[in-house]
């Protein structure tokens, strides 16, 4: 006969069975019993949060810096309502959680009960999937469903809605089964004819790229090893999206930087005047194609996703691949080895050459006042961070993890923060979520303890998620908190004076805190760099510290974000920006519709 | 800007006829009507029902026009819901499609009797009489049943109510 257990623990069991060492959640009345089958056992962790929506970015960080799936535990409606932004952050950017929500009781449900919710309803176009549990008999089979759902295909975020009754009632328990799931059977080997002919073609092409994505780094770390094996083997140029960063490494000769709207001129030059393009799990998305009908115009265009909905959805392209990143990389690497055509060498020195021009403009040079009393450029503040905590993993073996929030600062930090591994980058990508950096940061040190984990932050993002203070000083989670200081929603202001005439509607940060002060009152370290002076000292003695530190660093207030793509402008229409080029930003009626 | 044969074409509308196998479970339907809401696609026409013998799989057809890009890509968003099994475009191939009507006439006098011979010639059969009305049920694939409708206007049509479209592939194709 089956053993007969209260629904919640039949819940932990089955967490426990997929292999769940920690959840991220906040306790509520329709979650009790959940909580207090936690109370009762020692295997699953559990990290309170302070707001539902900081407990999903936790296991998204958790997820991004482990390839593990990231787990929530929340309560019925606000519980539920407040994880809905988290959920969102993890569709778009293809995050694997699962997030369990408490419900009123079944037979409540419907009735505007208190803290009642659709939360399913709510739910449904904010996650892959979601289950709504009736029944205990069926507790086992939804929870281990929704770990293949989440964590197989192109990942993404489940969620679980638990009525309070049927957590409190006695349920079977059953293993998770062998067998694929009945209807969802994502396609992850590629077709190996399409391989061949894909890899015919980057053998004839004269001017080829490689553009790749988030695909890369949710595929698993060997997908990062064979795109380094194919990129050095062919050796063609790369460039990655803000998603695909760490999956080539960043200091390589081959690496072109980042792609895009804030991407380096040589990789979005590139891009426009190359003839093959070979986008390895990257979506064409908005921010990366510029003005659709001038993306890559001379090219013959390569698409390897893992989801078939992302062919041909922007970008019509020539040649679709539907497969998973590692797979189809291992594939095109046999049939790159099994293809006896050479790559044309004399074209492709030819194309090196031209993009070494590009390069030769040095895109990303600012100008920094070395004077110890000078303001510090933001540039300047993450170039130093990035150098300081590359000589500190040089000399302790300590690793770093970065997160950020969403702003000038997370641009800046992808431009200047140089990245040689996948699963280190942790940012908002799809969504664009300010507040995402802090909770991240927290997931990422509970997943990675010994680890420098810093969020790289902007002071108005940081006030989104601020209250997560609170977790770090709980746990003893030694988060470094990097604050590039401006005063201003520095992004919201540099549209404002490309598009809207300079008029700063709402964008100054009005009433900041003294945020020194802020991190004692949470049991923290508050340091300040006001000038180029204190700045090494400052970021010297936050890395060195044990403890959690939010170092307010005061930069140029002026300092926009450059190079860039206007809105509704091609590739080879970006602008450099001061002292490189003074050609103004042309923004057409068209373009400042788009965002 | 003058357009490239190659974008007219691109922007050709047509109208597909989708069959979705899904699994019979809460919100599947939801599921399916929240991605052609929220991604901007047309419904025309939505039908669903269980098909098999345990009741555990329903088929969901969907008349809906857009651009080929823009077909592709629902039946390929369809494709990833979790609860769907299979999604056919029936109209790449000889398919056939029925819908079924019921279209309530008031009125007396020679627009009723004009009304019978009508029906008579669309092998409608009236399933419901008084001396005052009709209830005609009629069986087609959309054309026929717009076509008679919009000859039983004049002749007093009171209320009509559709199913929306059933389809099935010709041959031994199947879903």
């Amino acid at each position: 006969m089956t053993e007969m257990k209260s629904g919640a623990e039949v819940l932990l069991r089955a967490l426990k069975e997929q292999g769940v060492e920690v959840i991220f959640g906040y306790p509520g009345g329709a979650v009790l019993p959940i909580y207090d089958a936690l109370f009762q056992q020692e295997d699953i962790r559990h990290i309170l949060v302070r707001h539902e929506q900081a407990a999903v970015h936790a296991a998204e960080g958790y997820a991004r810096s482990t390839g593990k799936v990231g787990v929530v535990l929340v309560t019925s409606g606000p519980g539920a309502t407040n994880a809905v932004t988290g959920l969102c952050d993890a569709l778009l950017d293809s995050i694997p959680v699962v997030c369990f929500s408490g419900q009123v009781a079944t037979h409540l449900i419907g009735n505007d009960a208190f803290q009642e919710a659709d939360t399913t309803g709510i739910t449904r176009q904010a996650t892959k999937h979601n289950y709504l549990v009736r029944k205990g008999s069926d507790i086992a089979r939804v929870v281990h469903e929704a770990f293949q759902v989440a964590r197989s295909g192109r990942p993404g975020p489940v969620l679980v809605d638990l009525p309070k009754d049927v957590m409190v009632a006695d349920a079977p328990y059953s293993a998770a089964p062998n067998t694929p799931h009945r209807s969802y059977r994502p396609r992850t080997e590629p077709d190996f004819e399409l391989v061949t002919k894909a890899v015919h073609l980057m053998k004839l092409a004269r001017k080829p790229i490689f553009y790749t994505g988030g695909g890369v780094i949710n595929s698993g770390p060997e997908a990062s090893e064979l795109l380094r094996e194919l990129v050095r083997l062919s050796g063609y140029p790369i460039t990655t999206t803000l998603m695909g960063l760490g999956s080539y490494p960043a200091n390589d000769d081959q690496f072109l930087g980042m792609l895009g709207m804030h991407g380096t001129y040589e990789a979005n030059l590139a891009m426009h005047d190359c003839d093959l393009l070979i986008n390895i799990g990257a979506r064409f998305d908005d921010r990366v194609t510029g003005r659709i009908n001038a993306f890559c115009p001379h090219a013959t265009k390569i698409h390897v996703d893992i989801d078939p909905s992302n062919i041909n959805k922007n970008v019509k392209v020539n040649l679709p691949i539907v497969g998973d990143a590692a797979n189809t990389l291992r594939a095109m690497l046999a049939a790159w080895r099994a293809d006896s055509v050479e790559p044309n060498r004399e074209a492709l020195a030819k194309w090196w050459v031209q993009i070494n021009e590009w390069r030769a403009i040095h895109c990303l040079s600012y100008e920094q006042d070395k004077s110890p009393g000078a303001i510090i450029k933001p540039q300047y503040a993450i170039q130093r961070l990035y150098e300081a905590t590359r000589a500190h993993e040089r000399a302790t073996g300590q690793q770093t993890y970065i997160t950020t929030e969403v702003g000038q600062h997370q641009m800046w930090a992808a431009q200047y923060f140089h990245f040689d591994s996948p699963n280190r980058w942790m940012t908002s990508g799809g969504l664009g979520t300010m507040g995402y950096g802090l909770p991240a940061a927290s997931g990422v040190q509970v997943a990675h303890p010994d680890a420098l984990v810093i969020d790289i932050a902007g002071e108005a993002s940081i006030l989104m998620n601020i209250q997560e203070m609170g977790t770090l000083c709980q746990y003893r989670l030694p988060v470094k908190i990097f604050i590039l200081n401006n005063r201003y929603m520095g992004m919201v202001r540099q549209w404002q004076d490309l598009l809207h005439g300079g008029r700063r509607s709402e964008s100054y940060s009005e009433a900041l805190p003294d945020f020194v002060k802020l991190a004692e009152s949470f049991h923290a370290v508050g340091l300040r760099a006001n000038n180029v002076g204190e700045l090494d000292d400052v970021i010297a003695q936050m890395i060195a510290s044990p403890k959690a530190v939010i170092a307010d660093i005061m930069v140029d207030q002026d300092e926009n974000c450059f190079p860039m793509i206007p809105s509704g402008a091609a590739h080879n229409e970006m602008i450099l920006g001061p002292g490189k080029d003074q050609r103004a930003a042309h923004v057409s009626a068209a373009g400042r519709m788009l965002v | 800007m003058p357009k490239t044969p190659n974008q007219i074409h691109e922007n050709t509308l047509r109208q597909a006829t989708i069959s979705v196998l899904v699994e019979n479970e809460a919100g599947v339907l939801a599921r399916v009507i929240g991605l052609f809401s929220g991604r901007g696609y047309n419904i025309d026409s939505l039908t669903v029902a269980p098909v098999d013998e345990s009741g555990r799989q329903s088929r969901i057809n969907v008349v809906t026009t857009g651009t080929e890009m823009v077909i592709a890509q629902i039946q390929a968003q369809l494709d990833r819901l979790v609860p769907v099994y299979r999604v056919s475009d029936l109209s790449e191939g000889p398919h056939i499609s029925r819908e079924l009507a019921l279209i309530k006439m008031i009125g007396t006098g020679e627009a009723r009797s004009e009304a019978l011979r009508i029906a008579d010639a669309f092998r409608a059969r009236a399933i419901d009489a008084t001396t005052e009305s009709f209830v005609f049920e009629l069986t087609g694939d959309t054309g026929k049943l717009d076509a008679f409708l919009n000859l039983m206007r004049p002749l007093g049509l009171a209320e009509v109510s559709r199913t929306g479209v059933a389809a099935i592939a010709r041959g031994t194709r199947l879903i």
